[in-house]
């Protein structure tokens, strides 16, 4: 469609016209109608009425005019022309979007705004899940609340401390089968049943099971972490995916203690003061909710402490850290047996609520969606990490009903592609993550042609 | 021709006081000796500079002196204030830091998102207590400490001159601000030696005269000692109580400034041999 301009050498006799049209599409405009027309044809193969992998045209074969096709065909000329006019475009609105993001930042300073809009986000989730249907209510409770909870927990270890974790998910089981161990019962009266082959001598009620959660993961990460964090980067990424992959097969093997793939059913539900939760789901999004919300204060202040600070010096410059005073390996522990335990306490809600889990909860395509959740809500934010994993959960969701099933991670990705092209520093990014990034952008190393260039003001 | 330390008129004169010493330090990278056998000792209270050409192990020397290389050879050693001696061989770099030696390295490395008063307060908090527990709590003392850092660090920012520019970001800072940020980022470490790797490398003639005086009223107003690695002469001149000149990982001369530049052997390690004083080998380094 779009080819570099070669030496017109012999081509003079050619039809002047069709020359200029060969001209024209070397142009940037018309590369740009051609990448998008391109894209719109392969967005309409991709999503024609039965695509299949066998005949990839089937969708459109016979039927290349069908309204399906040209509407798309119609898409990709109105995003041409947005884009070839985008600068002009963006002139006329810019006294608008400076008024917007002068209101913004003002905003974020102010105090009670913010409280203001805590307390509005906060009074919708409480008032609004009850409305929803029990389809909703099954999406916001078991997967939406525990995969912010996760989220929140890998946003330490990712987002804080800068630290690539692949193998996220282990520390989630372990979380799970901790609460199907101790919430066994040692006895075999009726009603009585123990989750796992092994039972405790004594029986919990799920509510204390979680401190025992929080100590599991937290050995589990230091075990983990002591040898292997003094890997950089890619390593580590590496290692935590290898780790990852040997708790939930570990699990699937050992037969004799986990069940092995049939896993822990059973499981019972959390009771407090004679109130027993139940399979209703209301009462679990409040218990989640207010995990969520006590965690998300907690590492709030953490984040704005000695220990957030120290993690932000690690991540941007270890050697520095090292040598301002900081004990780096000791930090990283910390942001990972912190991140852990966090996915520990998801664990033994999510084991509780279901009553069920299998090593299948517990496979690696989940450790990257929860990494992925982190990184397009924005990497080291609070409120990102909620809404990253929130959107991220829901718009699978509501394709369900729009698009054929199958595709529905076609658009999953794209959107990724598209954010991470555009925005790559995610929804709500963190202000120093913000500034981080434009500092890469610009190619700093502490040059001081940074001096006027105020980055993170975007 | 070896370590002869030549008194000077400091208060350190007469007294063996090193606040860290050297005893034939050997570093080697695979078949490269980056030193070799280096001795030196910073007196407490004194500011030793070390120069040399390019290569000739400045930094290796910061490097094993700070625990961020481990030399094969020889004994470094840490003396408190009480004197007593703490071997630093083996040690990692942020204990060392914790003893009392901080740093600046040739290429700044600040925390270039964080601001200047967040980097200065990193260095601070080095020297506190809570944990995370306690920060997620933000328990009393967690809001004592964080008060107590604010302040130290403003009380740094002021004494290196950026004060007024605590709340930019490092990485928007000028150059030599840059450099003033980062020494009081170690300073912020409460440190009883602090090491300067060319500190005054890409500054202009102003901001020079800043910077010796601001590493002067180190030396005398928050009594640290100072070893300072610098290509600029004259500042090595004028800050200098003692230059030790390092060639190839070598030690070759080490003295009053005056003396060293008047040492053959400093002078050929600068300039190259001339043939016409060939025979004055007052020196084999």
């Amino acid at each position: 469609m779009t080819t570099e301009p070669t030496p017109m050498t012999g081509s003079e006799q050619g039809p002047s016209r069709t020359n200029a049209v060969m001209a024209w599409s070397r142009t940037r405009n018309g590369r740009v109608l051609g990448a998008c027309l391109f894209g719109a044809l392969v967005l309409a193969l991709m999503t024609g009425p039965s695509g299949s992998a066998q005949h990839l045209t089937a969708g459109v074969r016979g039927s290349w005019l069908s309204t399906h096709v040209i509407g798309f065909l119609i898409f990709g000329v109105v995003l041409w022309l947005l884009i070839i006019s985008g600068s002009r475009l963006r002139g006329r609105v810019q006294p608008v979007t400076e008024v917007i993001a002068g209101v913004r930042e003002r905003a974020l300073v102010s105090k009670p705004v913010i409280y203001a809009g805590y307390a509005v986000a906060l009074l919708i989730a409480i008032l609004v899940p009850p409305q929803l249907s029990v389809f909703w209510q099954q999406v916001l409770v078991s997967q939406i609340g525990i995969f912010v909870l996760l989220t929140i927990g890998l946003n330490v270890v990712v987002g804080f401390a800068g630290l690539l974790d692949l193998g996220y998910i282990a520390f989630y089981a372990i979380g799970a089968y901790t609460a199907a161990y101790f919430t066994g019962y040692p006895d075999s009266k009726p009603g009585h049943i123990s989750p796992l082959p092994v039972h405790p001598p004594f029986h919990l009620n799920p509510f204390l099971v979680f401190p025992l959660a929080v100590i599991a993961c937290i050995i589990a990460g230091v075990l983990l972490g002591t040898p292997t964090l003094r890997l950089r980067g890619d390593y580590l990424a590496i290692v935590t995916l290898g780790f990852g992959e040997i708790v939930r097969i570990t699990i699937n093997n050992s037969e004799s203690v986990t069940n092995g793939p049939r896993g822990a059913f059973g499981i019972p539900h959390f009771s407090a003061f004679g109130y027993h939760w139940t399979l209703s789901l209301i009462p679990y999004w409040y218990l989640l909710l207010t995990v969520i919300v006590i965690t998300l204060i907690l590492f709030r202040q953490l984040e704005n402490s000695r220990v957030g600070r120290a993690w932000t010096a690690i991540r941007e410059d270890e050697v520095a850290a090292a040598a301002t005073g900081i004990p780096t390996l000791k930090y990283k522990l910390m942001a990972f047996a912190i991140g852990a335990s966090t996915s520990g306490l998801a664990g033994v809600i999510f084991a509780s609520e279901i009553g069920f889990v299998a090593p299948d909860n517990f496979i690696l395509i989940n450790s990257l969606l929860v990494l992925v959740y982190v990184i397009f809500g924005g990497m080291g934010s609070l409120p990102g990490a909620v809404i990253g994993a929130s959107f991220l959960i829901w718009l699978p969701n509501v394709l369900r009903d729009h698009v054929p099933p199958q595709d529905r991670f076609i658009y999953f990705g794209a959107l990724l592609v598209v954010m991470m092209i555009f925005r790559p520093q995610g929804v709500i990014p963190s202000r120093r993550r913000a500034r981080e990034l434009g500092l890469a952008e610009a190619g700093v190393g502490g040059a001081d042609a940074l001096g006027g260039s105020e980055p993170g003001a975007a | 021709m070896t370590t002869q330390p030549v008194e000077t008129v400091d208060a350190s004169a007469g007294v063996e006081d090193p606040v860290v010493s050297a005893e034939g330090v050997t570093l080697r990278f695979g078949g490269v000796t980056s030193l070799a056998g280096v001795s030196v000792a910073v007196q407490r209270g004194e500011i030793l500079a070390v120069i040399g050409p390019n290569g000739a192990g400045k930094t290796s020397l910061f490097n094993c002196l700070t625990g961020v290389y481990v030399p094969q050879e020889g004994e470094i050693a840490f003396r408190d204030r009480e004197g007593t001696a703490v071997p630093l061989a083996g040690r990692k770099p942020h204990r060392i830091t914790n003893l009392g030696i901080a740093r600046t390295f040739q290429n700044i490395r600040l925390f270039n998102a964080l601001t200047a008063l967040e980097n200065v307060k990193i260095g601070v908090e080095s020297r506190q207590h809570t944990g995370p527990i306690g920060a997620m709590l933000r328990i009393p003392r967690a809001r004592r400490e964080d008060r107590d850092s604010d302040k130290r660090a403003l009380d740094l920012l002021e004494f290196v001159g950026l004060r007024r520019n605590a709340n930019r970001i490092a990485a928007g800072l000028a150059y030599g601000e840059q450099r003033r940020l980062e020494i009081a980022r170690a300073l912020a470490t409460d440190p009883q030696l602090l090491l300067l790797d060319e500190p005054a490398a890409g500054t202009n003639p102003a901001e020079k005269a800043d910077l010796e005086r601001l590493i002067r009223r180190i030396n005398t107003e928050l009594d640290v000692s100072v070893l300072l690695i610098e290509h600029d002469m004259r500042l090595v001149m004028s800050l200098a109580s003692r230059v030790a000149v390092l060639n190839f990982g070598r030690m070759i001369a080490a003295g009053t400034p005056a003396d060293v530049q008047h040492n053959p052997a400093v002078i050929e390690a600068y300039l190259g041999r001339s043939d016409e004083d060939g025979g004055d080998d007052a020196s084999e380094g």
